[in-house]
């Protein structure tokens, strides 16, 4: 009962996607139209086949069988065309389908917020738009070009069988049914095979990725053997069922195929005492014969076609969860854009924020915090206790579940979201580097920028001089994911990225934890310094830091201590190392007696 | 006249077993070598010899059975039906009905079989190939990147099954029918079978025509699609920026291009490798046409009768669809024999360099680990460690300390014998290593690494993976000596909870306890440990602190450190520098030396002079 009811939705959601057929309706209608005009064609062919046995040989007129044979030519030859006309219809309306679904599925993809993202990860997002809109395509192109064609050929020669001989089309109808039941079943009963086969298969491929992802863990632990066992277990499971759908799908044919044979020697036998008797002629029995075939195969070309249907569903319902969901962020119509020329003060007023407002799991609560133009505010706290969120409520990443984010005293859900970013500047915590040079890479925000404006923006990233170390400089080429650079060149790469665009705001999420402490002491003073507005405006942006290492925020205007989403302590350092208990740990702990020796060995030496 | 009963519904819903890969036909990969690959297959199929002779015999049974009815039907027309004798007709009818019976029975005999016999054939060879993997060298998964190695074996095991369980039997079946259909056409009637035997040239030039555009036509969309995929996934796993920076726009655009492209090389290789279809139907057809047509035309001329036109024409059909599957089937067994050389490839690859014959036992373990003038090159010409030579007493604590790229790494994999020593020699307790099994050696070696791997199973076997023969009680003691009980009771199901694959439920720090764990429960006598960079929070790195200084008390210790209390603890630094120990000493004495390590040292506290 559950099943049906999700096929149902699973049904829907593929009628939603019919919006994407529409603006093909003409060529769609046409391909279905030769498709008939084929299966017309198709049909009339036993009837001369009937017409050359009867009426030529039997009757011994040689001029009946020259022209019957002819007609039967010119027919096959039209109908040739007309096939080709039907795929190439079907085949752009199904590659157009796909093409405007991954249109459709990317522009919606763009338009999602950081927390849509963070629910839909990018290997999922990859699936619905390869594998989901290919198998819809599949579905599209394949029901255009047999999925009338199985039931109009069916219909067709079923009434073509009755006027040949209604007789003998009567004693079809039981065998028919048999047949319909027999279809019926194999579909049914297959579908949870392939499923749980699909399941044993994942699970080989887990322990065998597994296994390759660990291959030092399990020659240290010395576990080949206990791996073996493991693999083992999963590669009989799988074989088992593997065998078992085989089996199934080798019983299958032959049995769907005896029912086809049993209708044959029917006929024969039926019709060939109708015909001693001088009810048929030999003709119409080879002509019902014919028309038997073709009304049971495409019965059994369902049981392929369901599989399409199987998978062009449950694509279909993939698919249209991402199309339907909608973004968080979105703008309200008709707002403002915030000023070009902004100051840059930064309010937060009792915010509250819980991921996608699952009641229970509170990120943030009851912050407020003032940033005035052109301060840096640092911001400490243990993993977890809502570093990152805070400072991506600033630029609108995320909507606050209560209380205001407000920027020059403007609500940022109350200004265009694009004016908003225009003005802020992210070096986000995972760093995230393009395919292209150096130089493309740090122009990304910028693309107007000239060279010299990139230099600059390097060198206050402290880049400058790793970058000319490159074998091709500002024109080498970053490797997928940037993995010819390490960590800490990316991320100064980033910063520079993000200087580049001269912010108002700048947001450092924890941007230095693989730089070493010296160079991130010589960014900071070259931050202090870093104008707005293409250098025009001296005053620096308002930054916000988030950090890990005490002497990242030493020198901020206000250090924020959070504490499993709660401001803990707040101040200058001097106040801090006063006031706050917390804040003396954290100190103590690096600084103190334990320090982490980060400029000695997490160093970057390149 | 298309359709074809048997086998396609068979053919692609097995395909789901695979899944992965859909069979394009323009990706026809050729082994280099598909004679010595198949010779190599064969023995696979050894211990299902009566098992095959049975499929055999199915198959050549089910195919004469196949070619008998339409020749029974044919009598019936002109022996029974044509001169109005009834007599023979029940028997004879009943006689088809057997063999069509008959026919499918062992046409589902043979499949039966098959099945087994396929499938544990390829169980043997994933095993064969799952236990070689275990055997190579850490050198060659550091070489192949584990995401490139497993969607090539997946891949490739997937390319062979897809052959063997679909293409064997029905290409054997395919070729034996053809074979017997024109023998019996020739025996029926001379004239009739010239004509149309015609058709099999025209046919066959149809079907190359077409495949040489379809497979221009498919290559061209895989590597249209390859860039769409590039920059689709380069995009949305980078929106995060995309969006920040605003650039929406010049994504979309990049995006479109390539949408375009994909869409433009789809519809040219789609209608091409559909035109075979409607092609091979007319020719289906003319087929008919012509028995029909020249055949009433010999009739007429009393040269044939009814009964075998009739014959012929089914024969006909059952000739025709073969034919149109043999270029399927040639491309799927060039596939899987294609994917077969490259298993093969990686079942040459040579394994780990094998233990020493009258291997030294380890046992009792005191700790003593010697480096004597070792060298080590992962790339020869480009030496990694250069004449290195070191001594850890027993229970000992050594700080390797050093800029990355160092080769601090490098020293711990040549003690694990991960890698095995160009030059010099390493002793444990005064034993060459290499004399030591490498499994007594690996026991007696226990792993921190900076990056824990994590299975995706419960907690409790992530830590029992240290020690198999672990009962529960000793691993939750464990987890409380690394301090990871308290955090472990605090999830959803305490120590029973499923961990997912790459352990997105555990934070940073609380993989390395359970790491810790493992390596406590394990009680191996020399410890080797890659402290943590990452951004762990102090109160965690204060946890893991006092779980590790458990972990190291009384052992011999390596620690590739990153904390300055490590540091400061250790029995001896080395400070490791383009391969070399550049300084050694206790701190207090490296700073009085004010070389190195003092740099480094007075350049952390630059930036916290307040």
């Amino acid at each position: 009962m559950k099943q049906r009811a999700t096929k149902q939705r699973g049904i829907d959601h593929l009628a939603k996607l019919a919006v994407f057929v529409r603006p093909y309706w003409r060529r769609a209608v046409v391909s279905l139209i030769l498709l008939t005009a084929i299966v017309l064609m198709d049909l009339a062919i036993p009837r001369l086949i009937q017409r050359i046995i009867d009426q030529g040989i039997i009757a011994g007129s040689q001029d009946v069988v020259i022209q019957t044979a002819l007609w039967m030519l010119a027919i096959s030859a039209l109908s040739m065309i007309f096939a080709v006309g039907n795929n190439v219809f079907s085949v752009q309306v199904g590659e157009s389908v796909a093409r405007d679904l991954r249109d459709a599925l990317f522009r919606k993809i763009q338009a999602f917020s950081f927390g849509d993202l963070d629910r839909q990860k990018t290997g999922q997002l990859m699936v619905r738009l390869s594998s989901d809109t290919s198998a819809l395509q599949r579905l599209t192109q394949i029901s255009l070009r047999i999925g009338t064609r199985a039931p109009l050929l069916m219909i067709g020669s079923l009434v073509l069988m009755v006027k040949t001989a209604p007789s003998l089309a009567l004693m079809m109808v039981p065998l028919l049914l048999v047949t319909m039941g027999g279809v019926v079943f194999f579909t049914l009963k297959m579908e949870p095979l392939f499923r749980s086969v699909q399941q044993r298969l994942d699970r080989l491929n887990n322990v065998l990725q597994e296994n390759i992802a660990g291959a030092r863990l399990v020659k240290a632990f010395v576990r080949a053997s206990h791996e073996g066992t493991r693999f083992e277990q999963a590669n009989e499971a799988f074989t088992d069922h593997s065998v078992q759908v085989m089996r199934f799908m080798a019983s299958m044919s032959p049995a769907l195929t005896s029912f086809i044979n049993i209708g044959m020697v029917v006929v024969i036998w039926a019709g060939g005492i109708r015909a001693v008797r001088g009810e048929l002629s030999v003709g119409q029995i080879v002509a019902f014969t014919n028309y038997l075939l073709t009304t049971m195969t495409p019965l059994i070309m369902m049981t392929r076609l369901a599989n399409v249907w199987a998978n062009g569903i449950a694509s279909a319902r993939r698919v249209g969860e991402v199309l339907d969901t909608e973004p968080e962020v979105q703008d309200l119509s008709g707002v403002p854009p915030l000023p070009a020329a902004a100051h840059g003060q930064v309010v937060l007023e009792n915010v509250t924020f819980h991921y996608n407002g699952s009641g229970n799991e509170v990120v943030l609560e009851g912050i407020s915090l003032a940033a005035e133009p052109g301060e840096t505010v640092a911001i400490l706290g243990a993993t977890g206790a809502g570093k990152s969120t805070l400072v991506n409520l600033i630029p609108r990443f995320y909507d606050v579940t209560g209380g205001r984010v407000l920027i020059d005293g403007k609500d940022v859900r109350h200004v265009q979201h694009g004016s908003l970013l225009a003005l802020t500047g992210v070096v986000p915590q995972e760093t995230i580097l393009f395919s292209g040079t150096v130089r493309e890479n740090i122009r990304y925000g910028r693309p107007d920028a000239s060279d010299e404006e990139v230099v600059e923006a390097a060198q206050a990233a402290q880049a400058h001089d790793f970058i000319l170390a490159l074998p091709r400089g500002y024109d080498t080429r970053v490797e997928e994911r940037g993995v010819n650079l390490s960590g800490g060149q990316k991320q100064r790469l980033a910063i520079a990225r993000a200087l580049l665009t001269r912010p108002a705001l700048l947001i450092l999420d924890d941007s230095t934890s693989s730089v070493d402490v010296e160079t991130e002491t010589r960014i900071q003073e070259a931050l202090d310094r870093w104008g707005r507005d293409g250098g025009r405006d001296p005053s620096p942006p308002t930054t916000f830091v988030v950090a890990q290492r005490i002497s990242t925020v030493l020198n901020a205007d206000k250090i924020l201590v959070l504490d499993r989403g709660r401001i803990a302590a707040q101040g200058t350092h001097q106040e801090l190392m006063r006031s706050s208990p917390i804040y003396r740990e954290i100190y103590d702990s690096q600084l103190g007696n334990g320090g982490q020796l980060a400029g000695v060995a997490g160093a970057d030496p390149r | 006249m298309s359709y074809q009963p048997q086998g396609q519904g068979a053919s692609s819903a097995r395909s789901l077993l695979g899944g992965r890969r859909p069979a394009s036909p323009g990706k026809i990969e050729k082994a280099t070598d598909p004679r010595r690959t198949l010779a190599r297959l064969l023995p696979y199929l050894g211990p299902f010899k009566v098992s095959m002779g049975l499929v055999l015999v199915c198959v050549v049974l089910y195919t004469l059975l196949g070619l008998a009815s339409p020749y029974l039907m044919g009598l019936a027309i002109d022996r029974y039906i044509a001169t109005q004798d009834l007599s023979g007709l029940a028997p004879l009818a009943l006689t088809m009905l057997v063999a069509y019976l008959l026919a499918n029975l062992f046409q589902a005999a043979a499949d039966w079989t098959m099945a087994n016999v396929s499938q544990r054939a390829l169980k043997q060879m994933r095993r064969e190939l799952f236990e070689h993997l275990q055997e190579l060298s850490l050198g060659f998964f550091d070489r192949n990147p584990a995401g490139e190695l497993m969607s090539r074996l997946t891949n490739d095991i997937d390319a062979i099954n897809q052959a063997v369980s679909q293409n064997v039997t029905s290409l054997f079946a395919s070729v034996l029918s053809m074979a017997g259909i024109l023998v019996a056409m020739f025996v029926l009637n001379l004239w009739l079978a010239l004509a149309a035997v015609l058709v099999v040239p025209i046919m066959f030039w149809f079907t190359n025509f077409v495949a040489r555009y379809t497979r221009k036509g498919f290559r061209r969309l895989q590597r249209e699609l390859g860039d769409l995929t590039g920059v689709m996934e380069e995009s949305i796993s980078g929106q995060k920026v995309v969006m920040a920076f605003r650039r929406d726009e010049t994504a979309l655009e990049r995006f479109r291009q390539c949408n375009e492209q994909v869409f433009q090389a789809g519809v040219y290789a789609n209608s091409y490798a559909l035109l075979l279809m409607p092609i091979t139907n007319v020719l289906g057809n003319f087929f008919v046409i012509v028995l029909a047509g020249f055949g009433g035309w010999l009739a007429l001329q009393g040269l044939v009768s009814v009964g075998i036109i009739a014959t012929f024409i089914s024969y006909g059909q059952r000739f025709i669809n073969p034919l149109r599957q043999l270029a399927n089937m040639y491309n799927s067994i060039q596939a899987a024999l294609a994917g077969a050389e490259r298993v093969f490839e990686i079942m040459d690859t040579a394994p780990e360099v094998q233990d020493a014959p009258g291997a030294v036992p380890l046992d009792p373990l005191r700790g003593d680990v010697r480096f004597e003038r070792v060298s080590f090159a992962y790339v020869p010409g480009t030496p990694v460690i250069k004449e290195m030579s070191l001594e850890a007493r027993a229970g000992q604590t050594v700080a390797l300390v050093g800029p990355t790229g160092a080769g601090k790494t490098t020293i711990i994999n040549l003690l694990t014998r991960f890698y095995e020593v160009d030059d010099g020699c390493i002793t444990i307790d005064g034993v060459d290593i290499r004399r030591l099994k490498r499994s007594d050696l690996r026991r007696a070696l226990g792993l921190v690494l900076q990056d824990t791997f994590l299975f995706a199973d419960t907690v409790l076997e992530n830590i029992r993976y240290g020690r198999l023969d672990a009962s529960d009680e000793e691993c939750i003691e464990a987890a409380r000596l690394a301090d990871a009980d308290h955090f472990i009771r605090q999830l959803p199901q305490g120590y029973d909870t499923q961990l997912s694959e790459r352990a997105g439920n555990l934070s940073q720090g609380q993989r390395q306890l359970l790491a810790i764990a493992r390596a406590i429960l394990a009680d191996p006598g020399i410890l080797i440990l890659d402290e943590a960079t990452s951004s762990v929070d102090t109160r965690t790195e204060a946890r893991i602190q006092r779980s590790l200084l458990r972990l190291m008390a009384g052992r011999t210790s390596f620690v590739i450190a990153h904390r300055l209390s490590t540091i400061r603890d250790a029995d001896q630094i080395l400070v490791i520098d383009g391969g070399e120990i550049v300084e050694q000493g206790t701190h207090q004495e490296l700073l009085d030396r004010r070389g190195f390590f003092h740099n480094l040292y007075v350049s952390q506290f630059k930036g916290q002079q307040i």
